[in-house]
């Protein structure tokens, strides 16, 4: 596993709002063609550590880096720099804080799906799709405007048209987003965020409110996307059958830090787990 | 695939292009038999400013729906960036010759020339004014531009009311700041700039007849504006703009820049409420400060929701009726006699109670305005013309078939 390529590493990451500490020093690492799970229970910060990969918050301590070069990079500063009870707050303060927009981050690889389904309301489904392919597409506003880059419009739809056809949504293009069924909501939003060419896929809860047939389509979909598009996958998930059935490794959250890491095997066996989490499950 | 694309845009698309280049032509020549040929009669006399306000507001408002209808940014600082398009129209605009008459009490302002006169000399009179309002109408839209680029840095990072009340205020200020004596060598400070190219001098001579454009003009530059906004909204762009407006978290996770796509909407309204600015000082023939507050926005903004916003065709139909209906409709309930017959309670002032009944009413039963976020599509009533002689085709083999049985 070493010899792959290493995609995202998150080192010694910290949240803190406030007084509290939503995510405490975490640090993972998700290699190449990899499909990694967060776990943990409900107020772990799984989401949360989502969201400062993506840029939507900026941590308040720690590293990540994608691909190899740091992309995000902080350390307490200002009021946090007395309030701040986290650890490792000397680690970065060296080195230039980054601090890129979530936009930015798409735009090197990254790209999310959303706990609570985030499409466009008003839009068809092709209109969602198409518009994840803006920020690629070679144009500017006076080119796109008086149709001066239909070239690149029209290259646009082509690619848009093959992605909705391989996702099967192709039927549905001109139907309103919100008017899809459930299911297929979430797939358009797995479509929308391949639209963006991602390296990294993240996909929070893709299994929420899915049904054990349709949870057991989606292990062998979210594999599939990752042969076809080449993807690593990091994903946050509560159906256990789903985690355990399709994660190369397992990080688990509590209280905003690392309580397990390892294979599934080893996640089902740890104590700790067990107690924090998983103990809960295996009562239903 | 790839083959399929090349071929042309759907039959119904060209069709309706066409039919629009032929309307847009009749709307023109019918403009410019008004300007011309028509007598002098008391309708045409309330037709003819009706037409010219209404096509400039037109223009404002389908400005003011870019940023509020499509892009989600609840910005009330319309009137502000008008006032600017006016200022900057007029100040261009004043001829050489009238600049210590206009100054009087600023020892004739600082700018001493005249875009359209400079031209005048080269091109001739007639010519000279048109090329010359045009460029001024130019101008005013990029001095607006550069306002909107410099107070959208601090501003766009506010949102929704908050963004409201700071647009609305920076109008506030402006208007302030155009009255005040220390720029009173640029602006006049409260007096009135005039004297300037108006829709009246704006003619063409074509052989020994010279032509007024009186309406024909404000609709010209009203059409290319709106036309151009069409352009923008159904680009990437637009599709960029809208994804904004629908939910800014998802737009930004997928890679669209919120402040960047915020500000080029922002200027390119602003751009174009400018341009409406120059050509309200036109229509007016005089510039002041005064007339430019918050009330103006407001009804801008009515305008835009009886429309509907987001329905670039809803704020054009919007704004017609609205200055038809303020100007020239409803002024019967002013005079304080209907047919006549003498109506005690029609007297002055009673046509606002009127119509802010009207509008109540508008709001109260069309809350989404006349034409919700629909647009009134060529293309779309093609097709479903065509789908009704479909119908109609089947329905008739199928009573044939019928009869055969």
């Amino acid at each position: 596993m070493s010899d792959r390529q290493n995609v995202l590493r998150v080192e010694n990451a910290t949240m803190q709002f406030g007084g509290v500490v939503a995510v405490n020093n975490l640090s993972l690492e998700v290699n190449q063609g990899e499909i990694v799970a967060l776990i943990g229970p409900n107020g772990a910060g799984k989401t949360t550590a989502f969201n400062v990969i993506t840029g939507v918050y900026q941590p308040t301590n720690g590293e990540i880096s994608f691909m190899g070069k740091p992309m995000i990079r902080n350390h307490p500063r200002g009021k946090m720099e007395k309030l701040y009870k986290g650890q490792n707050g000397d680690l970065y303060r060296h080195g230039h804080t980054l601090a890129p927009t979530p936009d930015h981050i798409t735009k090197l690889g990254i790209a999310r799906t959303f706990q609570n389904i985030r499409l466009w309301k008003s839009m068809t489904v092709f209109e969602n799709v198409i518009i994840a392919k803006h920020m690629r597409a070679k144009h500017n506003i006076f080119t796109s405007t008086f149709r001066l880059s239909h070239k690149e419009e029209a290259r646009m739809r082509e690619e848009t048209e093959a992605l909705l056809r391989e996702q099967g949504l192709w039927h549905l293009k001109d139907e309103l987003a919100t008017s899809l069924p459930y299911g297929y909501q979430r797939r358009l939003e797995i479509a929308r965020a391949l639209a963006t060419d991602p390296k990294l896929l993240l996909l929070d809860e893709p299994a929420a409110g899915m049904n054990p047939q349709e949870t057991l389509e989606l292990a062998d979909f979210i594999h599939e996307i990752r042969d076809k598009y080449n993807l690593t996958i990091l994903l946050i998930e509560h159906h256990m059958d789903l985690v355990m059935n399709i994660s190369d490794r397992i990080y688990v959250l509590d209280f905003g830090s690392l309580i397990a890491q390892g294979l599934p095997a080893e996640i089902q066996k740890n104590q700790h787990v067990i107690d924090a989490y998983l103990g809960v499950v295996e009562d239903e | 695939m790839g083959k399929k694309l090349k071929t042309k845009a759907a039959p119904e698309q060209r069709a309706s292009t066409i039919i629009t280049i032929v309307l847009l032509a009749a709307l023109y020549i019918f403009l410019f038999a008004l300007d011309n040929a028509l007598p002098t009669t008391p309708t045409t006399v309330m037709l003819i400013p009706v037409l010219q306000k209404g096509a400039i507001y037109a223009l404002v408002c389908v400005s003011m729906n870019l940023l509020n209808g499509f892009t989600g940014l609840f910005s009330l600082g319309q009137a502000g960036f008008m006032l600017i398009g006016a200022y900057a129209y007029a100040i261009f605009c004043i001829p050489a010759g009238q600049h210590a008459a206009v100054y009087q009490y600023f020892e004739g302002g600082v700018v001493q020339f005249s875009i359209p006169e400079m031209l005048s000399g080269v091109l001739g009179e007639n010519a000279g004014a048109f090329l010359g309002a045009i460029i001024c109408i130019i101008i005013a839209g990029i001095v607006a531009a550069i306002f909107a680029a410099l107070i959208g840095i601090p501003v766009l990072r506010l949102k929704s009311d908050y963004l409201a009340i700071a647009t609305l205020g920076f109008a506030e200020i402006l208007r302030a700041f155009f009255q005040w004596d220390g720029l009173g060598k640029i602006t006049n400070g409260s007096n009135l700039l005039r004297k300037y190219v108006n829709f009246h001098n704006i003619k063409i001579q074509i052989g020994g007849m010279i032509y007024q454009l009186d309406t024909i003009f404000p609709f010209f530059i009203a059409t290319l504006s709106i036309l151009i906004i069409v352009l923008l909204v159904n680009s990437s762009y637009g599709r960029a703009f809208k994804s904004i407006r629908d939910d800014e978290i998802a737009a930004e996770a997928m890679g669209i820049n919120l402040f960047k796509h915020k500000m080029l909407s922002f200027v390119i309204s602003s751009f174009f409420a400018g341009v409406g600015g120059a050509l309200l000082a036109m229509f007016q023939t005089t510039v002041q400060a005064a007339p430019f507050r918050a009330s103006m926005t407001y009804e801008i903004l009515l305008m835009v929701v009886i429309g509907g916003i987001g329905s670039i065709s809803g704020s054009c139909i919007a704004s017609f009726l609205y200055i038809a209906c303020s100007e020239w409709w409803l002024r019967f309930l002013d005079s304080g006699s209907f047919m006549g017959m003498t109506v005690p309670f029609f007297r002055d002032g009673f046509r606002k109670v009127v119509f802010s009944v009207v509008i109540m009413i508008i709001v109260l039963f069309f809350s989404r305005g006349i034409m919700g976020d629909k647009e009134l599509s060529l293309a779309g009533m093609i097709r479903k013309f065509k789908k009704k002689k479909e119908v109609k085709a089947a329905k008739v083999a199928a009573g044939k078939e019928g009869d055969a049985k």
